[in-house]
This record gives structure tokens, sequence and C-alpha cells, in this order.
């Protein structure tokens, strides 16, 4: 489990970063945190003859928030995501979801925006970037280029990403007021990918008995092709919150009918499917309950 | 008086250095030497055409490309039949390099030996394999169907065939008021130690002998089968065991393939070769364990009391079978238990399959046994409508010692000679609160939650012979070094064996320095195995430290002209019993114990000729005395000594998702008299952690290609810290009649009824028969969604 030869590269700008790049082409790959791709490298299922390390550019690891969203920059890690007070306030599912990312070691070299680059529909950064509608910047000696969340993803592992590009950011939507915001899993162990995940939002309406759904989104980890965001408002939308119960079941049916899991070695597809509504239910029906603690509601509560 | 450190919960004194990075395992050792890489075979059955090594040539930096041509000699034959087992009808071992077929994923084909392992491993992505693919058999099923062969030569894929009997277990059923039969069926999992196997061959050119390092639970025998493979007397050849980072008995099976072909390569370059073992390699290259098919039809009493008991079992082992039939030997001795079974027969079929090989594993084979009797316990206590402890009290040998009539795994006949099942049965049922629980049950459930409990017996042949030797010396110093021959991996050897010597002997611990698995220090040993360490080299130790303490009261009875009889040694200083003023350090025997003629040092001049010439007409060495204050001692027992326990779980299962919780582990133990509870307590728990892995997490995902589809931490489930639960204990200690010291063995314990307890938990929660382990919530949802019109959780 030692990876063939490579050269390393680590530019000191991103100038010279998409200079290296633009110059290699396909036989060049992006190095960040290394917790995906390294492992790749080691089992040889990989072997590009160059890696340009971005760890030594500048100033791409804030994480920037405002009731416009959470911008990432690109050597934010997890672990400085899920603690960062800004992103919570404005998207709490960031966190929600981020606790369940692996190990808090894994957390402390992996960085969200390479978990997007990777674009596993088993991650849970890319769901959150799709349920939020959020987007990304790549830039490449030839430009620079805003992408939305829905044109990312092209694939399993597959990003619209040009070989010459760098993601230098990438800007998850805010909760907007009224919004609530759940995520939760079934994994085999603690920090394996999930059998099934679901991140929600819930929006609603007035106050106290009076309150009203108005809309319900949800995003899938591990039991879609690609992350993307399925709007539930047809099955919720006008139900008081109070009789969120009665709306659950058809939640967790129209989850079952859209999703598109498949076997493997760990679950049925039959299974994850099942899940998948299971925790869809639980989630909605957990967030509607909660209407004393408006859009700080933590999975796991 | 010194305090007995004999049941003292001392810390581990190896420990600090382990914990603070300071241990030297095997990769540790010799940086910069070169490195051994192999080519296996990416197929599970093929038959090698050609091997074409012309692309290595130009990799820079390649030292030496091997294949099977290149082995000299006895390298060049099979690996040796370890264990010969009469009922072994078609033994097949593999070669250090495969020799025209290769029989599983992973199996050695061609060696690179380079500057590093990087080197190494390029040059083993230009070696090209031509491959003409076999069908592969892959499960048990296709193994016993025999549509196709592992071997050409085995058509029906049988290694091994044996029938045990104790009087007529088919008249008993017969005649008995009830009769049940069972379906059984267990997963493959393995040991997957933290540190893989490794080895360090060194050559010395000059006097033509080789210096071994290796991973292993047998310096011994890894010296002896690599003499015998190399050529070589055993003086020429030494094998040190470094800090071992665990075993659980994948690194008993010696020569393993990559062992002899880097010894080889080492002796060929003149130089020093090594191989560490990667975490694929290991997966698909060292060993498995566990699987097997098993048919149980038993025949009991209207109180549950077994008449007789009929078991076939299918054992699935691999494509070779180098460690012979000693774990499914184990299955079929240890399915009694603590039973009384008048009747019994049980068959076992070892059968080949195209998968990596099957040795023992923390339990080795015992686990399925357990699994056999409880899930039959469990089925009998359904059927009357009993508790489940009841039936097992009502069934539980009572009177010591209890012949069992079966032949165990060391040839000996099977004596349970030791133990309380019903007073441990009554401490489990007060850990785990037994009575209680329905109440418990009844609370969840008007919760809307789904829980169960169960329960598992067990006993363990352990401190198998043949048997293990002590060697003590006394330094000038008062230093003690004890150096016995079996290896440590992760066992608290250096604390328990330095505390039973510091009683015998009678010195303070910290003078007591261990050795383990250093054929230099100690060339008579069998190994680390079956929970056999404390009692085999335990006893050991102390006999050796017994004879050194009378040779000690010898030499000091001499020089303070008293009777050896009337002195005592306390905190390392021999004195007269009741006399404290007459005495003599342990350090001045020492000295004096050998005759010197040249002062090196100041206490020295003690034993010099003119300080202390001898008597008149005597010789400076007394007849019949050896010099020096050592002596050494051998324990070898008429029989196993038998340790049992019982475990009780209670499991939540969801009612929607299916994930399963355990919620409570209690454990009772009975090792005989513990040396160190505290190291008791870590065995257990270590074996629990195995027993949870293996009854809920992992197993061998192998597809019908015989391609092991979770070979890497990602998809091989073993249990993290959070999903081990917290651990209750309890012990009793009803002392061992075989051996001095009274003990039993403690290392394979936790392990062994994990999967039988976790199984019986969750199908009380269910009220669904659990009959195949390990299970996943994706499988207990399925499994309810195949019980038709699944019922409530039956009340117990």
């Amino acid at each position: 489990m030692k990876p063939a030869p490579f050269t390393l590269h680590r530019p000191r700008t991103l100038a010279a970063a998409l200079e290296l790049l633009a110059e290699l082409g396909p036989d060049a790959k992006v190095l960040a945190g290394g917790q995906s791709l390294v492992p790749v490298l080691n089992m040889r299922l990989a072997a590009p003859a160059h890696l340009v390390d971005i760890t030594a550019l500048p100033d791409v690891d804030r994480v920037e928030s405002s009731g416009a969203g959470v911008t990432v920059g690109a050597l934010a890690t997890h672990r400085a995501v899920e603690h960062d007070a800004g992103a919570h306030e404005h998207q709490p599912l960031l966190r929600q979801a981020l606790t369940h990312v692996a190990h808090p070691a894994i957390r402390n070299r992996g960085t969200v925006v390479g978990s997007l680059a990777h674009a596993d529909p088993n991650g849970e950064m890319p769901m959150i970037l799709a349920l939020t509608e959020g987007h990304v910047r790549a830039v490449s000696s030839r430009g620079e280029r805003e992408i939305p969340a829905a044109e990312l993803f092209v694939g399993p592992l597959e990003t619209c990403l040009e070989p010459d590009e760098i993601l230098v950011s990438a800007t998850f939507g805010a909760a907007g007021a009224g919004a609530r915001t759940g995520f939760d899993e079934l994994a085999r162990r603690s920090g394996d990918y999930a059998l099934a995940g679901v991140g929600m939002v819930l929006a609603t309406d007035g106050d106290g008995a009076a309150e009203t759904i108005t809309g319900l989104s949800a995003g899938f980890v591990s039991v879609t092709d690609l992350p993307e965001r399925l709007v539930l408002d047809e099955h919720v939308a006008g139900t008081p919150t109070a009789e969120a119960r009665e709306v659950a079941e058809a939640v967790a049916a129209a989850v079952r009918e859209h999703i598109d899991p498949i076997d493997d070695i760990h679950a049925t597809a039959d299974y994850r499917r099942h899940l998948a509504g299971v925790i869809a239910r639980r989630t909605f029906t957990r967030l509607a309950r909660t209407n004393d603690r408006p859009r700080t509601q933590e999975a796991h509560a | 008086m010194t305090t007995r450190m004999f049941g003292q919960s001392i810390t581990r004194r190896e420990d600090p250095r382990l914990v603070t990075g300071a241990g030297a395992y095997l990769d540790d050792l010799a940086p910069g030497v070169l490195a051994a890489a192999f080519v296996r075979s990416p197929h599970a059955h093929a038959r090698i055409r050609d091997i074409d090594v012309a692309g290595t040539l130009d990799v820079p930096g390649v030292v030496a490309v091997w294949t099977h041509e290149d082995l000299p000699g006895a390298a060049a034959e099979r690996l040796p039949m370890l264990l010969p087992h009469p009922s072994i009808s078609s033994p097949h071992t593999g070669f250090a390099l495969a020799r025209d077929h290769v029989n599983h994923v992973g199996e050695p084909v061609a060696m690179v030996v380079a500057e590093n392992r990087y080197i190494a491993e390029d040059a083993c992505g230009r070696i090209e394999v031509d491959y003409e693919l076999l069908p592969p058999v892959v499960g048990l099923p296709a193994a016993r169907e025999a549509a196709r062969a592992v071997h050409d030569e085995t058509p029906d894929n049988v290694a091994a065939h044996h029938v045990q009997t104790v009087g007529d277990a088919a008249a008993a059923i017969d005649s008995a008021p009830h009769v049940l039969d069972l379906e059984l069926e267990i997963e493959r999992s393995a040991c997957i130690p933290m540190e893989g196997k490794g080895v360090i061959a060194r050559w010395n050119s000059e006097d033509r002998t080789m210096v071994v390092h290796s991973s292993t639970q047998t310096s011994t025998g890894l010296r002896a089968a690599l003499a015998a493979k190399l050529g070589l007397a055993l003086t020429d050849i030494e094998v040190i065991t470094p800090d071992v980072g665990g075993a659980f008995g994948v690194k008993i099976n010696h020569p393993w393939p990559e062992e002899v072909a880097v010894a080889c390569a080492a002796r060929a370059l003149s130089t020093t070769v090594k191989w560490t073992e990667d975490r694929r390699e290991h997966f698909i290259s060292s060993a498995h364990e566990r699987g097997q098919l098993q048919r149980v039809r038993v025949g009991f009493d209207d109180s549950g009391r077994i008449r007789g008991l009929d078991v076939q079992f299918w054992h699935d082992n691999g494509a070779y079978l180098p460690y012979g039939v000693i774990c499914p030997l184990n299955t079929s001795t240890h399915v009694l238990g603590p039973y009384l079974v008048p009747d019994y027969r049980v068959e076992f079929w070892s059968m080949y399959t195209n998968t990596v090989i099957v040795t023992p594993y923390r339990g080795a084979g015992r686990p399925q046994g357990v699994y056999i009797m409880e899930r039959t316990m469990d089925a009998i206590a359904e059927r009357l409508g009993m508790d489940r402890t009841e039936v097992r009290m009502n069934n539980f040998v009572r009177e010591f010692p209890h012949p069992l009539g079966v032949i165990m795994q060391d040839g000996a006949e099977g004596v349970l000679d030791s133990g309380d099942y019903v007073a441990s049965m009554d401490k489990l049922r007060a850990l785990v609160g037994w009575e209680d629980f329905v109440e418990f049950r009844e609370q969840a459930r008007a919760e809307g939650r789904r829980v169960g409990i169960g329960v598992a017996c067990y006993v363990e042949s352990t401190g198998a012979g043949p048997y293990e030797g002590g060697h003590i010396e006394v330094e000038t110093s008062g230093r003690v070094n004890v150096f016995t021959g079996l290896t440590t991996q992760g066992q608290a050897h250096a604390t328990v064996f330095a505390q039973i010597v510091a009683d015998e002997l009678g010195v303070p611990i910290d003078q007591v320095h261990v050795t383990t698995g250093d054929t230099r220090k100690m060339a008579y040993s069998v190994g680390t195995w079956g929970s056999r360490g404390a009692v085999m080299s335990g006893n050991a130790v102390h006999l050796a430290a017994r004879k050194v303490k009378e040779k000690a009261l010898a030499i000091a009875g001499d020089n303070l002209e008293v009777d050896p009889g009337d002195l005592e040694i306390v905190d390392g200083t021999v004195r007269v019993k009741g006399d404290p003023s007459a005495s003599m350090p342990l350090s001045a025997v020492s000295v004096l114990s050998n005759p010197l003629r040249y002062a090196f040092d100041e206490s020295a001049k003690a034993a010099t000729q003119f300080a202390r010439p001898p008597a008149p007409g005597a010789p400076p060495v007394t007849p019949g005395r050896a010099p020096g204050l050592e002596d050494q001692d051998f324990f070898s027992p008429v029989r196993s000594t038998f340790a049992s326990g019982m475990h009780a779980a209670i499991v939540e299962t969801d009612p929607d998702t299916a994930d399963i919780r355990i919620l409570r582990y209690c454990v009772v133990h009975d090792c005989g008299p513990m040396i160190n509870p505290l190291v008791v307590e870590g065995q257990v728990h270590g074996g629990v952690a195995q027993g949870v892995g293996g009854a809920l997490y992992e197993r061998m995902a192998y597809d019908d290609m015989g391609q092991l589809l979770n070979a890497s931490f990602m998809d091989f489930l073993m249990p993290f810290a959070s999903e081990v639960p917290h651990i209750e204990t309890d012990h009793l200690e009803t002392p061992s009649p075989l051996n001095p010291l009274g003990i039993k063995g403690a290392g394979e314990a936790g392990t062994i009824p994990g999967t039988a307890v976790i199984a019986a938990a969750i199908e009380d929660a269910e009220g669904i028969p659990i009959r195949r382990m390990p299970i996943s919530p994706s499988e207990l949802w399925q499994l309810r969604r195949e019980t038709a019109d699944a019922p409530a959780p039956a009340a117990r």
C-alpha cells in the first residue's frame, strides 16, 4: 500500500497553482486535506503523475457567514466549519451534519471544499450544498466561474470541473427566517458512511398553536446517485405544525418514492429505501415539534 | 513480610513504554534494509501459464525478482502440514511462491526485493502473470455441492471428516419425550490485529548464520520451520520476537509463504530483507476463521434435560489446510459446554474453498460450538415455555472431575476438572438482574421500545501442553532475569510472570525482568495460543523460581553456616528465620554462586579464590550444583484445564430501523485464582469487543468469484470503542487441580460466547428465531419481513 511515483508541487500563490494545473493537464490532481485522495493513491486505485498541493496558498481557509449564506474557503477544514459560530448561526445544517462526518481526527484534516470536489453521494457536504441551493467558485488560468450545486455534481464521484480548475470556495445557502433544519443518519459504526441519511429544511409561518408549515425540502446521503434537493411542499404545506404527524407518513412515502438506493455488502436497497423513509419521518416530526427553538435545533438534540 | 504479589491488581509494567511510543515493533526495526513486496493472485482459482518479469529489469532500485523456480531445495516444496490428525484425508498446503496453480485471491506468486517498499511495489506492478481462469469454489454450499473442486485430487472438496460418539445419541434422541431440529449458520471473521504479520531475515555471511525477527506467536516454531526450509542447522538460526501489536491466533501458523521467500532471499543476497504485511495483504493473504453450517438434533425431557445430542457441521477451511483441523475439532469438543449430555454424536466435514486459509482466531472454533449449544438451549426453553436460565441449570454438570468422553485438540480426553456452574449462574442472574428484566421490558414496551435479554454459558479448554519452560538467573547486582520461550503480543507477561517469580523468590518485583519469545534465551517452547500463557509459562517460572530459591538457600546456608531449612528470603535478602541479623542479600549469594579467578569489580572479590578458598579437598564448585544463581524448570500438564463463564446481554432493537444496540453486557468469569485481576479484566474486555464484532459487525464479504469485497477498514466493520458496550464483570475463582498455581487460561474467554449471547438477546427482543450470525440491521429488517405476521415478542 505505497503509492506509485508522483511529483509533488506546492505552489505559494493561486496564480502559480493555476499555471501548474494548466500546464500539467489531466496528469495532475489537486491535494488539500488528503483524506480521500491519499488512501486512493496508497491503494493504487489512482496514479496521477503530479499532485498540486494547495495547502500553502494564502487566504483560502476562511469561513464567512451572513444572511446571504456561508462561504467556505478551499482550505477550511471540516472541524473549522463545524466550530464556526457564524456558520452555525446562518446555516445550522453544517454543524448538524459535520458531527457525522468520520471522526475528529479526520475532520481536523479533511476540507469541506475537498469533499465537494470529491462529489461522493455518500458524503454529507455535497448533500448540504445541494439542499441549501449553494454554489462553488471555480478558478482557472482561463478565468473564474460560479457553478450552482445542481450543475456541479454530474455523477457519483464526478463533477463538471475541468482538470485546470481549482475550487477556491463554496457558498452554502443560509437558512431563512422561520426555517428549521435537521440532519440525521444511521451508520453501521460511529463515523462510517451512512446506510441512509436525511437533511431537512422546514419553513413555517405563524406562532404557537397557529403555526403552520409552509414548506419542506430534503437532501439525502447514500441513497441517491447525486446530491440533490427534493421539494416536499405538496405533502405538508398548510398543515399546522401541531398536526405534522398526520402528514409524516406521506413525507416518508414521497422520500421512498424519490430515492434510488442500491444493494451493497452493508445493506440491501430495499432496506435503505425503508430506512430513508423512517429517518425522513422522524426528522420531519422532530423539526415540527421543536417550535420553541427555531433554527438552532441540533441533530440528536 | 513482602506483600504477596499474586492476586494484586498492579498496573501493567509494559504500558509506560508502549503508550509513550517507545515500543519497537517489527517495522520499527532495521530501517533502510531491503524491502520485499509480493505479486499476489487477483484470481480465486487459476492455472499459471507464464510469469513475465522482464518489465521489472529497468526499474531502478530493484535487487531481485523471484518466482517459484528460484526457490532452493526444501523451500521449493510445499509448506508443512503442521498438525496432522487422523481425520485429514486430503492434506493440501501451498507453496512459498505459487507453482502452477493459485487457489485464492492474495496467494503470493512472485516476490520483488528492492531498495525500499515503494520501488518493490512499483516493480510488482510490472510483472505480468498469464492466468488461465478456473471456476472458483466459494462458500460452503458450493464446496458441499462439489460441482467443481478446489484441488483436482480432492473432487469432493473434503479435507477432513471426523466423528466422535459418546453412548448412542440416535437412540437417546428417539426415546426422548421431545425432539428439536435446528439449522444454524455462522459467517467468517478474522483476527485483524493492529499490526499485521512481518519478518526481517538477516544473513551473516561471515559465520553463515541467520537471525530472524518476526511478529509471531511462536519464535521456536518459526525457527524450526525455517531451519527445515533453508536446510540450516538449528544452531545457525535464531528467532527473536520484538513488540507485537496483537495476534489473536493469526501469527501462530508458521512458516508463512513470505517468511520462507524472504529468508531465502536474505541468504542468497547475503544481506537483510524485510517484509511488513500491509492491511490489504492481511485481509487477503493471512487467515480467517469461524465460517460454519451447522445442523443440530436434540432429544430432551420435560424439564429440558438433554437426553441425546446429534450435531453435524461443515467447516470452511479455505484453500489449504496447514493448521489441520484444530478449529473444527475445538467446535466439536466444546459443544458440550458446562452441560451433562449423556449421549452425544458429533460429525464434521472440513471443506476446501477458493478463499483465504482458516486458522485459529481467539476462541479457535469454540465460539461456534458454544453457538450450537446455546441456541439449542434457548430452543428447548422456548419449546417447553421454561425460563432459559432454568433449563441451563437443569443441565449443568455438578460433580468434578467430569470426563467428557471426547478427545480434545491436545490428543487427550477432555475432563471438566473444576468449576461451579450453579454459583456462576447465580452470580450472573444477580449481576444482570434477570428477575427484574420482565418489568424493564414492560416499561420499555409502554414507551414503544423493544428490548431483549440473552444468556450464554461456555467452558474453555485452556493451558494445553505439551509444555513451557522458565529459566531464571539472579545477577550479582540482585537483578532477576526471567526467560520463557513463549511470545508476547499484548498480554501482560512482563507483569504477571514477574509477580509469580517475585513471590516465590522473595524479591521486590522491580528487580524482576521478563524476556519472552527469544530463542537465544530459551530454545524450548511451544508458543502463545489457546489461553495457555499464564497456565504454562506461569507455572514453569513458578517451578523454576522454586529451584533457584532452593539453590540460593543452599549457598547462603553454606556461608552463614546454618541449615538451609532455617533460612527464608524476604525482600531480596536471605535471612535466618526468627533472626534477621544473620542475613546476606541475594546479590551476595549470586556472587558466591560463581567461584571466580578474577575480580572484575568490587563485589566479585568475595568470590575469588583467596577471598573464599574451598574447604580442604573440595572443589570450588560443589558437586551437583552448577555455577551461577540460576536454574530452569518445565511445566507439562497431563491435560488441559477448563475455564468457564457466562455472559448476559440486554439489547434494544429499533422497531422501525432494526438498528441493534447493546444496552448492557454482563460477564461472570472463572479462570481460577487470578494472578492479576486487572489484567484478567482487560482480557475479558478485549475479548468481549471481538465477540461483539463477530456478532454484529464483522464478516468476510466474498463475491461469487472469490473476490473479498471488504478488504479494508472502510468496509470491514471492526467495532470502534463507540460500538463496544460498557462491560460489567464478576468473578468466581475455583482452583484447578491440574497445576501448582491452580490457574486456568483467560485469553479467549471474553470472545467465546459473544455471538451466542447477542443472538439470544435479539431473538428475545424480536420473537423471531435467530439462526444466522452475524446479523446487521438490514438483515434483521429482512428477517422481520420474512416472518409473516411477525408476532410480538413472546413473554417469558
